[in-house]
């Protein structure tokens, strides 16, 4: 007798999502199904609009990732304007994202995943959260907090708020850093380093330990997808899109995001709001990619950074080539952290940083435009049709954890099927679970479990629709 | 000229006649809520913002465009003109299409001010969610439809200051608004100087110049005061 086991709701973000795993006759997992609604509507209510409020709207799409669509509606922009930005307008946008990975990625290894590594899968769920930490470790929570906030505070100091900055502007940015902006930036780095090896090291450590983790929080061969620069180096902002496979082998590479629709398909099911994108030539399902921090440093030959190049040979040598295990994304996240840094270290004596020189203006010059960057979460599109005033009359949006939709459902069923085995719903599973979709960080509300935990409803149900198990956490 | 001697909220105040009760507050420092009132150009009474109460008669008068009477005893600010006007507003948000988050002049808006003054935190009125357009037809201006309150003042200063006379407004009731031209795209308007007064006198982010980005239309007051002496001081550029 088939039976489905639903968690319902998984979460309390934009909409509604939930999980469902369906059991076959001998009560075995047969397959999940990670359904998420989010960002219905947007697109739609974007139409007539004038472009230049996109980065203003689209910014709003989401509380943890503003600067991520900030930049894409920026640079679709600039399409739009058909200008080159000037150069310091550039490395001010670069410094910003920087800032964004920074704060992202801290943000999702201190606060909410780090509590599962450091405390124990099975611990008590009423400590199992930042203030847990804060109790067990308070040093290591303190500096976490602290390294978030550096990045936080980057965001800040350039458009003058953390969140729903409306500084990047088609043609490039508002304003410059201000040489007290750069002097504090200066002297937190060497802080922000140290936090960042500690749990660099701490995380190594406990990768020795965590064998059943790694091999089942998302372990298959996939594509994955990323920017890379000019020479294969780790991208965040620039360059072209490339797609390799798990065995190294480059499968597509010097993509334009003009041309994504060539290389892109977006499937639909039924059962989600939540399009899927696939890598086309390979067709639905089987051009299932990744994309964010493990799979950006997958596509990369080099990170073009010395230490972040040194832990990223290290993370290879571990997995014995290109990691597959989704539960490496934290490791990934940290290493970008290490990459980030370093790249505002240099961007510091960077004389444009400081330049007046940040933005070029023109009118209308091209209808269509798509611009396209890396989310702390994985790469973003934006694409808009406008009349010849300006108006919108048409947006496409494909955010990375659309296209992590496919993995995040692959996830789920391995890890149902490692711990579920009949009737059953094992104590420990709905954490698993939990942790599983938040190796790819989807949604701080998804992924937060920081004052207390996500609410889960686990229904076990039979092909007859009885209700044969159900566990609720709130 | 003869002087009027009146009360305001029990302050004695004389001014001479002819001038409005919102004259006589501004004089005495008693502040009125207005937003379609703007120094320098006629007053039309479109807001009902300035409502103040008046001893003897039983409905409220608009301040704006009310002249100062002997003996008056005037009220501006009793408990049933607060809970009014924070209606009015509550309205005027509940009218339009307004969202200050993504808006240009978000941080720069009178319509927001005003809100924050009377205490708006909601509108207790449904919305209506119009379906309002938005013309850039514009080579330098824009015009959001959705944005605007009705306030006239760029009908008011196009055509008593600058006197090129490119707004109007068509309509009746909900269905209200403001056309350029004989209601064509603002564009083709061969009348528009492409002076940018309106753009200045909008109190909402509803008239902007293209290409401003969220809460980038910084009100410039300079050229606000301008607008206010240009008509008795003969300048019509600046
Ligand atoms: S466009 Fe601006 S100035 Fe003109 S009526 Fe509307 S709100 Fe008032
Ligand atoms: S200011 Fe008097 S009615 Fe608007």
């Amino acid at each position: 007798m088939a039976k489905t086991v639903v968690i319902d709701p998984v979460t309390r973000i934009e909409g509604h999502a939930k999980i469902s795993i369906y059991l076959d006759d001998a009560g075995e997992v047969e397959d999940a199904r990670f359904h998420v609604v989010e960002y219905r509507g947007f697109e739609k209510f974007c139409e007539g609009r004038p472009f230049t409020e996109m980065a203003g709207i689209t910014a709003r799409i989401c509380g943890i990732c503003p600067v991520s669509h900030l930049l894409a509606a920026a640079k679709t922009g600039d399409k739009l304007l058909a200008v080159k930005v000037p150069v310091a307008g550039e490395k001010l946008r670069r410094l910003m994202n920087l800032g964004q990975f920074t704060q992202s990625h801290a943000l999702s290894f201190f606060h909410l995943s780090s509590p599962d590594f450091l405390l124990g899968w099975d611990s008590d769920p009423a400590t199992r959260n930042v203030f847990g930490l804060i109790a067990a470790d308070p040093d290591l929570a303190r500096a976490g907090i602290r390294l978030r906030q550096f990045g936080q505070t980057i965001i800040e100091k350039l458009g003058a708020r953390k969140i729903h900055a409306a500084w990047a502007v088609p043609g490039g940015v508002r304003s410059p850093l201000s040489e007290e902006g750069r002097t504090w930036i200066r002297e937190r780095l060497p802080e922000s380093f140290e936090t960042l090896y500690t749990a660099l090291n701490l995380f190594k450590q406990l990768l020795d330990r965590f064998t059943t983790e790694t091999e089942e929080f998302g372990k298959f061969p996939s594509l994955f997808m990323g920017l890379v620069g000019k020479n294969g180096e780790w991208e965040h902002y620039g360059g072209h899109l490339r797609f390799r496979d798990s065995e190294g082998t480059i499968i597509a590479d010097h993509l334009s995001e003009d041309d994504y629709h060539s290389f892109i398909g977006e499937a639909v099911e039924p059962w989600s709001y939540l399009k899927f994108p696939y890598y086309k030539p390979l067709g639905y399902p089987d051009g299932i990619y990744r994309v964010g921090p493990l799979a950006r440093l997958n596509v990369c030959d080099h990170i073009g950074t010395e230490a972040a190049d040194r832990e990223l040979r290290e993370m290879r040598d571990r997995a014995g080539g290109l990691p597959t295990s989704s539960f490496f994304y934290h490791y990934a996240r940290l290493i970008e952290i290490l990459a980030a840094l370093e790249k505002i270290q240099q961007l510091m004596d960077d004389p444009d940083v400081v330049s007046e020189r940040v933005r070029a203006q023109a009118g209308i010059n091209e209808l269509e435009g798509v611009g396209v960057s890396e989310a702390p979460r994985g790469t973003l599109f934006h694409h808009y049709k406008v009349d010849e005033n300006g108006l919108i009359q048409k947006v496409n949006l494909i955010i990375a954890t659309g296209q992590n939709n496919l993995a995040m459902n692959k996830t789920v069923t391995q890890i149902a099927k490692h711990y579920i085995h009949g009737n059953e719903i094992p104590e420990g599973l709905l954490n698993r679970v939990e942790a599983g979709i938040r190796c790819f960080d989807p949604c701080l509300s998804c992924s937060t479990h920081a004052a207390g935990q996500m609410p889960l409803h686990v229904e076990l149900i039979g092909a007859d629709g009885a209700l044969l198990n159900e566990v609720y956490r709130r | 000229m003869s002087v009027k001697t009146l009360t305001i909220n029990d302050q004695p105040i004389a001014i001479e006649e002819g001038k409005t009760i919102l004259d006589a507050a501004k004089e005495a420092g008693i502040p009125i809520p207005t937003l379609c009132h703007l120094e320098g150009v006629s007053d039309v009474g479109a807001c009902r913002l300035c409502l103040v109460e008046v001893k003897g008669i039983n409905k409220l008068l608009p301040a704006c465009v009310t002249q100062v009477a002997e003996g008056m005893e005037i009220s501006t600010n009793t408990p049933k003109l607060q809970e009014y006007r924070r209606m009015a507003v509550e309205l005027i948000f509940a009218e339009g299409n307004h969202v200050c988050s993504v808006c240009v002049a978000n941080n720069n808006c009178e319509l927001q001010d005003v809100a924050v003054e009377v205490g708006m935190d909601h509108s207790r009125f449904v919305y209506r969610f119009p379906d309002r357009g938005v013309d850039v037809s514009h080579s330098q201006f824009g015009i959001d439809h959705n944005r605007c309150i009705l306030c006239t003042r760029c009908v008011r200063v196009c055509d008593e200051v600058e006197g090129a006379h490119v707004w109007d407004v068509a309509q009746r009731g909900a269905a209200c608004y403001i056309v350029s031209g004989m209601n064509q795209p603002w564009g083709e308007v061969e009348a528009c100087t492409s002076c940018g007064k309106c753009v200045d006198a909008c109190p909402t982010g509803a008239i902007f110049r293209k290409g401003t980005t969220t809460a980038e239309k910084a009100g410039d007051r300079e050229k606000l005061e301008f607008l206010v002496t240009a008509r008795e001081q003969g300048q019509w550029t600046r």
